[in-house]
């Protein structure tokens, strides 16, 4: 995989720690940047022997991630990043995105499968990273979601 | 703005407005506002309208897209209307199951069964 400077910016991979795969990089348009994530998370996944239904589930999980953080976090500031981090290996993987916004409590996001919420239009990505990530942990201020996928 | 493509495949079939999605991905946010807002279009152009989405070839789909279908569904019964969806793919289909959003939706397996429920 090239490390090349293309976008996203500071892209940088390695093969560190066993045959794990390890990318970082900052995003910073929330269009191609984050279509060449998914590529490079995609190819990675695959090398590692990742089944059709786990690339589908991780591919969701951090598009929903990466725009929780570019929408919710940064608030669509154009001169704010979301840091992209990942450890793939062949039995699990790990995700970190970090905004550059002020963090919030995740506890505090209603739930939208209740009645009330049902048929408001939005609210439901958290959810979604959960229901299809292994374990997911916000690091306080709220800013940094560390997402795990284990291979069932 | 009329240079745009549409990102929608659009006929009428007894009575019934049908839609097809032209991308496999309905993630962009950008793609996703546009789809949201030809969608209101035709609806707004109907009394009473009759909307058949088929997800046919949509292999992936975010939360914003179904933020846009809540929209949607919120238009059309405002109008009166009915909305079906079908052709959903399996993966597709669980994302509904896990939002509960397949209570709230009419989904049909194919677009002749979404077809002949219309009242």
């Amino acid at each position: 995989m090239s490390a090349a400077g293309s976008n996203p910016s500071g892209g940088s991979s390695s093969a560190s720690g066993g045959n794990a795969f390890t990318f970082e990089c900052l995003l910073r348009d929330q269009g191609n940047d984050v279509d060449h994530v998914q590529a490079v998370v995609a190819e990675a996944l695959e090398k590692h022997g990742y089944n059709d239904k786990s690339r589908w589930a991780i591919r969701l999980a951090l598009e929903e991630a990466i725009v929780n953080g570019f929408r919710h976090g940064n608030k669509s500031d154009p001169s704010k990043a979301v840091h992209f981090g990942c450890r793939i290996g062949d039995a699990e993987s790990l995700f970190d995105v970090r905004d550059e916004g002020p963090g919030f409590d995740p506890d505090t996001v209603p739930d939208p499968t209740e009645d009330e919420n049902i048929e408001i239009p939005s609210g439901r990505g958290i959810m979604l990273i959960k229901a299809y990530m292994t374990d997911v942990f916000y690091f306080k201020p709220g800013n940094h979601l560390r997402m795990i996928y284990r291979k069932s | 703005m009329g240079s745009v493509a549409s990102r929608l495949n659009v006929r009428v079939q007894n009575g019934v407005t049908r839609v097809e999605f032209v991308d496999r991905n309905i993630l962009d946010e950008t793609n996703i506002q546009q789809i949201g807002e030809e969608l209101a279009r035709l609806i707004d152009g109907q009394v009473n309208p009759k909307l058949l989405i088929s997800f046919k070839g949509v292999e992936h789909l975010s939360s914003a897209a179904l933020g846009t279908l809540i929209t949607v569904n919120n238009r059309v019964r405002s109008k009166e209307g009915q909305l079906r969806l079908s052709d959903i793919d399996t993966q597709i289909y669980e994302v509904f199951v896990i939002t509960k959003l397949n209570k709230i939706f009419k989904i049909h397996e194919t677009a002749d069964k979404a077809l002949a429920s219309f009242a």
